[in-house]
């Protein structure tokens, strides 16, 4: 019941703030904010209510949808997913005030398709049926959609139309796969669904999650999203939207295609490492700030899948402490770029510079955020880096040298937005009248540089609470029956 | 029963449309009364209609629509001239369709097909002052009764090769000695047939018709003859070609590959919404064949489920373009469109919604309708088919995207009211598109008893898998 609520609370605001007469106005506005927030504290209660010692699904709910395929609305949460659901609701609670505080046009509707895109997104993350698990998946292009097409900035269009394009092929060849492998199987269950070793329905699955991680060569989309939509948009984009195809990755593909994988494991690996040291260089020599963070997200992203298809308990581990790491990273950046933007009117690298000095408070969040990016040692970033890179070692060193590589280009290019945003000598379009981060700013972000501080106390919060402390074990193992 | 309509009195356009508005309804409750009751169909009038499930779904389905159409064709016309008509035309062709689902052998088929077809040549030509009307009235007349012709002499050909009209009785008799008669005879058939599904290669009359038929009519005439037409065809094939099931699956297979790829494409340079959507329904003319191709229950099933949420998104999208020209008084093209999503929230929303809908997004059911397509036609073991149709999703999304992109995110280039203010306020049709917008998306969620209705009503026909 409570994994419903946490789907439905956001769904149903969005009708509610459609439907509403006060619609457009500040009250609309800060109905979506207390949303958000209350689905913050339901996440806080699932978290309070669960039972880490055990590795099954919780809380979950079972209702036929239709008999004769074996499709049914069924949604749960696992020690692990939790966590990433705990992300989506954090980071949109911030990106929804970010977005009221930013004071966009049409706020209700454009608050109103945040909470859409947070309901489908939590979905996506707790569906425990592969059909349901697809629409959900789906459901979220549309505010994905009309939020960047219709806020965005001057080249909005053709990045939109993109965008779809590019993810609408992935997930079609998935849907195929979905039908091949329910059909194969009988049911759609996944908790019922055995494994395959049909190497078609493998790609059909992998195809979609490439394009939406996205894994390299699949990222022509990502610049120009990235660039284009309302900064809290590309956050939530880039912090949890790409979180979903590493999801989809640990929930479907690993565990039901064991075959599959360990044989396009060198395929994957290559692109993943050729993703990660092309993402790095191309931040390093991206021109603006959300080229920077873009980049760097694609090869986080890419850093991620290493974790992943190394199957085993470290990297496991290290992939899913990154991706909640990343997450709150990107989402934390993207924020500040957008505060950035909005006090300079650009994010040219060149246009900007001294903005440290008589902002002290813009200057300590960007720096540790930034801090935490590069993985300095003792940040959380740095654990599971760690983590990804030492469960990468045991499938071969090359790949590791590969992965620690790119962890130094990662400082190349963080200390470069750094400096050019922070230091040197004050760019042209940084004027002395642009102010300090704002109360309200400091409130929005604080949260997320806030569970990164505590993340880089305590990485263990995550990694011993999930997967019931045996990874590769419970993924190869946990969702058959 | 629907024939004491004729005599409806035309001096009064309320009076006509309760009148036609009462009598669809009746019709319909009649058909879910016979849907609930009777669990085997029988044959009636000497066996020539059959009153069974699958006749009785379609029936509620195009009642469902011509009650859609009356709504929409409400205040379509300023003056009462031909209201009376309309309506009347309207219920015939309901009446039309409703005995062609029921046909139970060829004589029937023709009959029903021309009753509905004669009717809906004159719907197009209504609009008698405006020239685009009238040529696609006589371009549909030309083109459809060519598509007719045809398909009676194809039946010519079945009955001299199979010695009976009965489709059973063909199916019985099928593999005697006239196989070259019995095939010529099927192929002329899918032709006519394909003509009214408006299948490339045999759609050329469907943009130009769609374009010039007073809107009303399309919205009517795309949601209701798709129903007709194809569950016919499910029917017919089933039941009197078990033998040849190889050769018509593939056909079916082949005609749903052009139609896609043609009425993709063809979408891809259109300006004017109402062509666009001629194209769309070309399209979806190829998802809808892709089930009765598969030539298994799971397809029977797909194809009746996907025409529930079809017939209320393409019903829903052409009033929403009737609303606009209204508003106007000039065509509706995508500059006509720009900034309408945000001045009228209901039309825009629900316009959206259809064509998010259409690429296959959910929360539309049109969503779950392509699942089960593809689910047939993979079980029938075609994935590439699958993938052909995957392939023209990804280049629909083009121009849906397109219809959204004008509506939402380009600012609005034309005066909204013309000379001597808005047009009144038109409850009818905001209630029709409210209508479709609640199938579109209440057959999502309740697609478990949709289902089960789907497979009562196809459990009669003798599938061979």
């Amino acid at each position: 019941m409570l994994t419903t609520l946490l789907i439905v609370i956001p769904i149903g605001g969005t009708l509610a703030l459609w439907l509403d007469p006060w619609r457009n106005t500040r009250r609309a506005c800060w109905f979506a904010v207390l949303l958000a927030v209350a689905e913050v504290g339901l996440w806080i209660g699932g978290v309070a209510a669960f039972d880490f010692g055990s590795p099954g699904l919780q809380l979950h709910q079972r209702t036929v949808w239709f008999a004769d395929l074996d499709v049914s609305y069924a949604v749960g949460l696992y020690d692990w997913s939790l966590w990433l659901v705990g992300l989506t609701v954090i980071v949109t609670a911030a990106a929804v005030a970010y977005g009221f505080r930013a004071n966009r046009q049409r706020p209700g509707v454009y608050l109103s398709l945040l909470l859409l895109l947070e309901g489908a997104t939590v979905g996506v993350f707790t569906a425990q049926d592969l059909l349901l698990f697809y629409v959900f998946f789906e459901a979220m292009m549309i505010p994905l959609y009309v939020l960047i097409g219709g806020w965005g900035g001057p080249g909005r269009l053709g990045a939109t139309l993109k965008f779809v394009l590019y993810t609408l092929a992935g997930s079609l060849l998935m849907l195929i796969a979905i039908i091949a492998f329910g059909l194969e199987q009988g049911t759609f269950d996944l908790a019922k669904l055995g494994s395959s070793s049909s190497t078609w329905i493998f790609l059909g699955f992998l195809a979609a999650f490439a394009v939406k991680a996205p894994l390299f060569p699949f990222h022509g989309w990502l610049p120009d999203a990235y660039r284009e939509a309302p900064p809290e948009v590309t956050a939530v984009l880039s912090g949890v939207i790409s979180k979903t195809a590493a999801y989809g990755l640990l929930r479907i593909v690993i565990p039901h295609f064991p075959d599959p994988v360990s044989d396009w494991r060198v395929t994957v690996l290559a692109l993943a490492s050729i993703g990660l040291v092309y993402g790095s260089l191309l931040a390093f020599r991206a021109p603006d700030i959300r080229g920077v963070i873009a980049y760097s997200s694609l090869a986080q992203m890419c850093l991620i899948v290493i974790g992943l298809f190394a199957v085993n308990d470290s990297g496991l581990d290290g992939a899913l402490l990154q991706m909640v790491n990343h997450g709150f990273v990107s989402a934390s950046l993207f924020l500040l770029a957008g505060t950035v933007e909005a006090r300079a009117g650009t994010g040219q690298l060149k246009l900007l510079g001294g903005m440290a000095r008589g902002r002290p408070v813009l200057a300590s969040l960007l720096l540790t955020t930034g801090v935490i990016a590069l993985a300095v040692p003792g940040s959380t970033a740095f654990a599971g880096e760690f983590l990804v890179l030492n469960g990468i070692f045991a499938r071969g060193w090359g790949w590791a040298v590969v992965g620690a590589v790119a962890i130094v280009l990662a400082a190349m290019y963080v200390l470069r937005l750094i400096s050019a945003v922070l230091h040197r000598d004050v760019g042209s379009a940084v004027h002395g009248h642009a102010r300090d981060l704002r109360l309200v700013e400091v409130g929005i972000l604080a949260p997320l540089v806030a569970a990164l501080l505590f993340l880089s106390a305590w990485p263990a919060s995550i990694t011993d609470h999930a997967f019931g402390g045996k990874p590769a074990a419970t993924v190869s193992a946990q969702f058959k029956e | 029963m629907l024939v004491t309509l004729f005599l409806a009195p035309r001096h009064r356009r309320q009076f006509a449309a309760l009148v036609s508005a009462l009598c669809l309804v009746g019709a319909g409750i009649a058909a879910i009364v016979l849907f609930t009751k009777d669990d085997t169909g029988r044959g009636i009038v000497a066996d020539a209609i059959r009153r069974d499930r699958l006749a009785e779904l379609a029936q509620i389905l195009v009642a469902g629509a011509g009650l859609l159409g009356v709504a929409v064709a409400y205040r379509e016309r300023e003056d009462v001239e031909r209201v009376g008509e309309l309506h009347a035309l309207l219920l015939a062709a309901v009446a039309g369709m409703s005995f062609f689902v029921a046909a139970n052998n060829l004589m029937t088929l023709f009959l029903g097909l021309e009753w509905f077809s004669i009717c809906l040549y004159i719907l197009t030509a209504i609009a008698v002052e405006r020239l685009t009307s009238l040529e696609a009235g006589l371009k549909y007349l030309i083109v459809g009764s060519f598509g007719s012709a045809v398909l009676l002499f194809g039946s010519a050909f079945v009955y001299g090769a199979s010695g009976s009209l009965y489709f059973s009785e063909i199916g019985a008799k099928a593999g005697g000695s006239d196989r070259l008669f019995l095939v010529a005879g099927l192929a002329m058939i899918l032709v006519g047939l394909a003509f009214k599904v408006s299948a490339a290669p045999f759609h050329m009359w469907t943009p130009d018709v769609y374009q010039g038929a007073p809107t009303p009519v399309t919205a009517f005439m795309a949601a209701a003859t798709k129903v007709a037409a194809l569950v016919l065809t499910l029917r017919l094939l089933v039941t009197a070609f078990p033998a040849d099931h190889e050769l018509w699956q593939i056909t079916l297979a082949v005609i749903a590959c052009i139609s896609l790829a043609w009425g993709n494409l063809a979408a891809l340079v259109q300006s004017d919404v109402k062509r666009l959507l001629a194209f769309s329904s070309v399209s979806h003319a190829g998802f809808l064949l892709m089930p009765i191709a598969a030539g298994n229950a799971l397809g029977g099933r797909a194809l009746l489920y996907y025409l529930i949420p079809y017939s209320a998104m393409s019903l829903g999208a052409f009033a929403v373009v009737a609303a606009r020209e209204r508003e106007l008084g000039r065509p509706v093209g995508f500059a006509e469109l720009a900034g309408f999503g945000w001045e009228r929230p209901l039309y825009g929303g629900a316009m959206a919604l259809f064509m998010f809908g259409f690429i296959g997004l959910p929360p539309a059911g049109l969503f779950l309708g392509k699942f089960y397509a593809f689910a047939a036609v993979i079980d029938r073991g075609w994935t590439w088919l699958a993938i052909v149709g995957a392939v023209a999703t990804v280049v629909s999304i083009t121009y849906y995207l397109g219809v959204v992109r004008a509506m939402y995110l380009t600012p609005s280039r034309v005066a909204v009211a013309p000379a001597g203010g808005s047009p009144p306020r038109d409850v009818f049709l905001a209630a029709a598109v409210a209508f479709s917008v609640l199938v579109t998306v209440g057959s999502l969620i309740a697609a478990g008893p949709l289902l089960d209705i789907a497979r009562e009503a196809v459990a009669s026909l003798p599938f061979t898998s």
